[in-house]
């Protein structure tokens, strides 16, 4: 038993080693000036056959903070692209909290015919992956003249299912006694839904809310397909030319987009892993 | 209320109306041309070979990780949130190590060389294909993680005290009592490693892009190839033959468990 234990540990300490090390590459990383990164990494991003091999210093030789001053003052394009992330992020969060929270109450509180069928049909789209509903996406977005702008991300985002099935699940554990009692009492359907469904429902909202952020502050196919533009792609998108030296660039700006992603996911843990179970939990 | 939950459905119907749209414009020719592409073959071959593989490696990594976890005493809460990170990491960051990491001249062949076993040239030959599955697995290990520990909770402990009595052994106990309470969680968990698994050409695009090795040329590139080539017709078809095969399997998934 007591063997059987240890060898558990060495598993779980050999992944947590997979999950940290890279972790740790990029932040220590993000420090290393531009020669360094020249010197290091060249072989790796270089066109053509290199001799030299990569190598990656977790501890950079001389640590300088001038990637992180280059970033965030010589370089305008990364701000715009980091609002322009967050004229994404926000309103599909905001979006989704108007349409679907409702829509999933309206799912666990009422029955009607084809409830079934549409919780099917949903669980089908559900599972679409982007390519496919890309072109009835484009058409759509098309003809109401969307292609192009942000407000063609954002509001196929704020139709997705994914969060009705979480609140669909956290509002059917809310005990049909009490919205009787609360009908008793005389409590019409708004009220009941924001004085007992939406304080019931409130992790589910928050685990809405992270895994949302997660999503799509990562957002990559509907901002490559849908914006022609480059001056309106997202941080996600984000690339500098690494081959003309400007490469120490790019891991001091990957720093900077993880720490949102980062302290959601840490503020926002225990909520997270409720909305993952609630999504598993039936149907 | 009503109104609310007709507005996604609105844009559900909207949406199928559009794809039988396209299915009128084009008719059967355009399947049969799709399916004689030889993209087309190569890009489903792939996709089905990296979810027939992916998915049930992801399910089995998480759920031994998941039952090693439960039998931790301290420091649980430590891994399931290392387990997690990975979610948390921008596609664009991952992509970026992967290619510092594989690429011919990268670190791994660094230490494969110092090893003195020679360097490998993932990114070119079908070695491509297992690095995407790796990366799948690394991401979306601590989400089914938690979804097994969730499943694993529901079972009652008292069968387990009850087969303690009875004698029975770690391995038995996993195979009789653990294995059969998680029966029924196995289709939303299969579900959802899918859906994640089609999450996986983020990396795969922002590494390879529109055109990867052929090993990891997924349906994905080839749709989004098509997008840009405006081939609409082949695009459409292929849609509606995808969804059509997706629906198919949940379909038949759901009677399979139904029937357990």
């Amino acid at each position: 038993m007591k063997k059987f234990f240890n060898i558990n540990i060495i598993i779980l300490a050999v992944f947590s080693l997979f999950v940290w090390l890279p972790l740790a590459m990029i932040a220590g990383g993000s420090f290393m000036s531009g020669d360094e990164f020249q010197e290091s990494l060249s072989p790796v991003f270089e066109e053509g056959d290199s001799e030299n091999m990569a190598k990656w210093n977790i501890i950079p030789k001389y640590p300088t903070l001038r990637p992180y001053v280059e970033v965030l003052i010589d370089s305008p394009g990364f701000f715009v692209m980091f609002w322009n992330t967050c004229k994404i992020v926000f309103p599909v969060l905001a979006g989704q909290l108007l349409i679907c929270v409702p829509a999933a109450w309206g799912f666990a509180r009422y029955d009607f015919r084809f409830k079934n069928t549409l919780l099917l049909l949903y669980m089908v789209l559900m599972l679409m992956p982007f390519q496919v509903t890309m072109v009835s996406n484009y058409l759509v977005l098309d003809r109401l003249k969307l292609i192009n702008t942000h407000m063609g991300i954002i509001l196929p985002a704020v139709f997705s299912t994914f969060p009705v099935f979480i609140m669909y699940s956290f509002f059917r554990s809310v005990p049909i006694s009490m919205i009787e009692a609360a009908e008793i009492d005389g409590a019409g359907e708004l009220e009941i839904f924001i004085y007992i469904g939406l304080p019931m429902g409130a992790p589910g909202i928050v685990s809405i809310i992270v895994l949302g952020f997660m999503e799509y502050w990562s957002i990559i196919e509907p901002p490559l397909i849908f914006l022609k533009d480059k001056s309106l792609w997202p941080l996600s998108l984000f690339m500098p030319d690494i081959a003309s030296g400007s490469g120490g660039l790019y891991l001091a700006a990957s720093v900077l987009m993880i720490i949102p992603s980062m302290l959601v996911f840490l503020f926002g843990k225990k909520y997270l892993e409720k909305g993952i179970r609630a999504a598993g939990l039936k149907e | 209320m009503g109104i609310f939950t007709l507005v996604p459905f609105a844009d559900v119907l909207k949406r199928s109306f559009f794809h039988g749209m396209s299915r009128e414009f084009a008719g059967f020719e355009n399947y049969i041309s799709v399916l004689g592409n030889e993209a087309f073959r190569l890009a489903a071959f792939n996709t089905f070979r990296f979810v027939v593989l992916c998915v049930p490696a992801l399910m089995l990594i998480s759920l031994l990780l998941s039952v090693i976890l439960s039998l931790c005493k301290f420091g649980a809460d430590f891994f399931k949130t290392t387990m997690l990170v990975p979610m948390a990491l921008p596609a664009a960051s991952v992509a970026f190590l992967w290619r510092a990491m594989f690429h011919k001249n990268g670190l791994i062949n660094r230490l494969l060389i110092f090893m003195g076993i020679g360097a490998i040239d993932f990114m070119n030959t079908d070695m491509a294909f297992y690095i995407l599955t790796v990366c799948y697995i690394w991401k979306n290990s601590g989400y089914d993680m938690v979804l097994w520990t969730a499943s694993l909770s529901n079972i009652s402990s008292s069968l387990y005290e009850a087969a303690s009595v009875d004698g029975a052994g770690h391995i038995r106990q996993f195979f009789f009592i653990t294995l059969p309470g998680l029966k029924q969680d196995f289709f939303i968990i299969g579900i959802l490693s899918l859906i994640n698994s089609f999450k996986v050409f983020r990396e795969a695009y922002l590494v390879g892009g529109s055109y990867p090795h052929t090993s990891m040329y997924m349906l994905q590139h080839l749709f989004n190839n098509w997008f840009a080539s405006l081939e609409m017709e082949k695009l459409c078809a292929g849609s509606v033959m995808v969804a059509f095969v997706i629906f198919l399997l949940i379909l038949l998934l759901k009677r399979v468990l139904k029937e357990e």
